[in-house]
């Protein structure tokens, strides 16, 4: 990561932390549009932190964007940050204010002045309401006519959509996890803290290695973007959304697990995370559309080809 | 945690594409390739040893070549991505060398070193004991010094190749633990010429028919002074650094590879999804050992980091041959593809146990997490 991308994943990072996340989350899923929050990291630059600095933006790689995604997503992704980030990554040049991606199923859609979309930058005219399993907004947008001469490539914008959802949920199964490892030192049954109890250190041993796995897959992706661009590392944002999904079952269960009761609460902030990463696992193309794409160009390429085809995609960075 | 992917070397390109090549004039059949580095084959090591290709970073006077880790990485992915038969020498490089190379005396270096990189020295791993498998610390092995060396009587177990092997290194109780004090305390580890007298190997028969791991006893075995290996009473933290490296290589994540190109060869373009699932994972997992890999290359000592990779490694490695077992019906399966599974149906039992238990490595990784 660059070190500008350090600090300002750090600056997000302690901008979040004001104590106030969990509340965040349920104004969020009660209809309510955070614009303090929006105002606070859109002043940090990021929805023009991938944009190239001579276009006005921040210039971040790719690496640095996961990176700003799997810290938003640690702590729920509270406004469409990120998808703003990318929809200006995928534009000729960049759009201010609040932006969403695509016409159907538009995250934060209602609240958002243009899609991005094929055809281009179109203002948001209106909307029907949606909303995911995590009680995200998720809407069928009205558009206007285009403000620019057309747009990204359904593909790209689904590329995209798919490694901004794989960092996201390296993120929120990073923060389940954590949470669970400290509810198990506190949570006391049978004389001790149930993190004493081997049945607990294995179940989330397990969860650590997937969530590690699932980080290690978006450093993968995001290193081949950066050396290769977004359409040429679809292999790459396929294993990632698939380690993703694979990941998202295997934590939040185990973590619920380790929670019992109280985790399952409307109180607890738990859930938050774990039904994000039940809906993420949806958007960006789920586990078995990216599976059946990479999985039908290794049969096809046959049995001989896979390692060679692998080590072939190698990345060097400068 | 962070499992950063390093740059592989400008000249890996060209040295992966000669392995390769090397590897293509061999044919080997499904027993073979689902051994790979679990199967023993002196006359393919020192083909390997004459191309430069064992103890590829040690330094040349001890018979090195001066090569990168990241080159030695790429050499072991091709041939385990081929299911070569490299077990002969596969200790000896990953770790026995190593560790020699570290702790060794000049004398023991240059004795030793040469032999292993020419595929010629072929070394065992002598830990665990009847009573002693986990919890390692409880051994009881003892060696006693005497007036000219030192004197070894106990017993080893589940060792694998020590019937075919030249040296083993034993990790021995050379004074009690003190009392009160760490168990760990009071252990040595030794180079042990498998030749000397009062050594008795006894091979054991697993559940494939075959002979790979042994009994071996010591009975009044009389080695001399230079056989101690670092320092005595240093042998637990010697033997934990030694596991860093038989834990964080892409043997832990490529042991069963050959079921999935065979595999893709065989399946239907509906088991699209299946197949991809398991690309997807090989991928990851691969970088998560290349990323051990350049860890180590920088002098690092990513202990928990190989124990993390070997678990979700060992999980993969164990899952990849049911999984292809699951998309075909067994009339359906090609005899050799067949034949492959068989065997690695019957070997992957092991891959979770050799070198650390599936629960020893979680109980790390939750240390790390900060659990107990």
């Amino acid at each position: 990561m660059s070190e500008i991308g350090d600090a300002i994943t750090g600056q997000i990072d302690r901008l979040l932390n004001d104590g106030n996340g969990p509340t965040r989350l349920r104004r969020l899923e009660a209809g309510e549009w955070l614009a303090e929050t929006w105002t606070a990291l859109e002043e940090q630059g990021l929805t023009l932190a991938l944009v190239p600095e001579d276009a006005g933006g921040v210039g971040l790689s790719w690496a640095d964007a996961v990176a700003i995604w799997q810290v938003l997503g640690r702590h729920g992704a509270p406004v469409p940050v990120a998808e703003a980030m990318l929809a200006n990554a995928l534009l000729a040049s960049p759009v201010e204010g609040v932006l969403t991606l695509g016409a159907s199923d538009a995250p934060f859609g209602r609240f958002a002045a243009h899609a991005v979309t094929e055809a281009g930058v179109r203002p948001v005219t209106g909307h029907t309401p949606g909303l995911n399993l995590a009680r995200e907004p998720r809407d069928a947008l009205r558009l206007g006519a285009s403000l620019t001469a057309g747009g990204p490539s359904p593909r790209a914008m689904r590329l995209g959509l798919a490694l901004l959802r794989a960092a996201q949920m390296a993120g929120a199964a990073r923060h389940a996890l954590n949470l669970a490892v400290e509810w198990a030192n506190t949570r006391k049954q049978f004389g001790r803290p149930i993190g004493k109890f081997q049945a607990i250190q294995q179940s989330l041993a397990l969860v650590a290695g997937e969530v590690a796995a699932l980080e290690s897959a978006v450093g993968i992706a995001a290193r081949a973007v950066d050396a290769r661009g977004l359409l040429d590392a679809g292999f790459e944002i396929a294993c990632a959304k698939i380690i993703a999904g694979e990941a998202a079952e295997l934590a939040a269960s185990r973590v619920h697990q380790v929670f019992a009761a109280i985790g399952i609460t409307e109180e607890h902030e738990l859930h938050h995370f774990t039904r994000r990463l039940w809906s993420w696992r949806d958007e960006g193309g789920s586990e078995r559309a990216w599976a059946a794409e990479i999985g039908a160009e290794a049969i096809s390429r046959g049995g001989a080809a896979l390692w060679a085809d692998i080590t072939s995609r190698d990345v060097r960075t400068a | 945690m962070r499992f950063d992917i390093p740059n592989l070397p400008e000249g890996t390109d060209a040295l992966r594409a000669n392995v390769r090549a090397f590897l293509a004039g061999y044919d080997w059949g499904p027993a073979v390739r689902a051994r790979s580095w679990m199967g023993f084959d002196r006359g393919f090591s020192r083909e390997l040893g004459k191309r430069g290709w064992i103890g590829m970073v040690w330094p040349k006077e001890y018979g090195g070549h001066e090569r990168s880790g990241l080159e030695r990485t790429v050499v072991l992915e091709e041939l385990l991505a081929q299911g070569a038969p490299v077990g002969a020498h596969w200790i000896g490089d990953r770790q026995s060398g190593p560790l020699i190379l570290r702790l060794g005396t000049e004398e023991q270096k240059r004795r030793i070193l040469p032999g292993i990189a020419a595929g010629e020295l072929a070394f065992c791993i002598g830990l665990s004991e009847p009573d002693s498998g986990s919890d390692l610390a409880s051994l009881r092995t003892k060696a006693e010094r005497t007036n000219e060396g030192w004197k070894i009587n106990g017993r080893k177990i589940w060792t694998t190749f020590a019937h075919l092997s030249d040296y083993m290194i034993a990790l021995v109780r050379t004074s009690p633990a003190p009392e009160g004090g760490s168990r760990h305390a009071g252990l040595s580890q030794f180079l042990v010429d498998l030749r000397t007298p009062g050594i008795t190997i006894r091979p054991i028969k697993d559940m494939l028919g075959e002979e790979s791991f042994n009994e071996v006893t010591f009975d009044d075995v009389l080695l001399p002074a230079d056989a101690l290996l670092g320092r005595e009473g240093a042998g637990w933290e010697q033997a934990t650094a030694e596991l860093a490296f038989e834990r964080s290589g892409p043997d832990r994540v490529l042991s069963s590879f050959p079921a999935l190109s065979a595999g893709i060869d065989a399946v239907g373009p509906e088991a699209a999804v299946p197949i991809g699932r398991l690309v997807a994972r090989l991928n990851t997992l691969r970088g998560m050992s290349l990323s051990v890999a350049g860890m180590l290359e920088q002098g690092q000592s990513p202990a928990r980091e190989a124990a993390l990779v070997k678990d979700v490694g060992n999980s993969f490695e164990q899952h990849l041959p049911e999984a292809i077992r699951a998309l075909l019906e067994p009339e359906d399966t090609p005899p050799a593809l067949r034949a492959l599974l068989h065997d690695l149906v019957q070997l992957s039992p092991t891959f979770s146990l050799r070198g650390g238990t599936r629960e020893i490595l979680r109980g790390i990784i939750a240390r790390e997490l900060g659990l107990r």
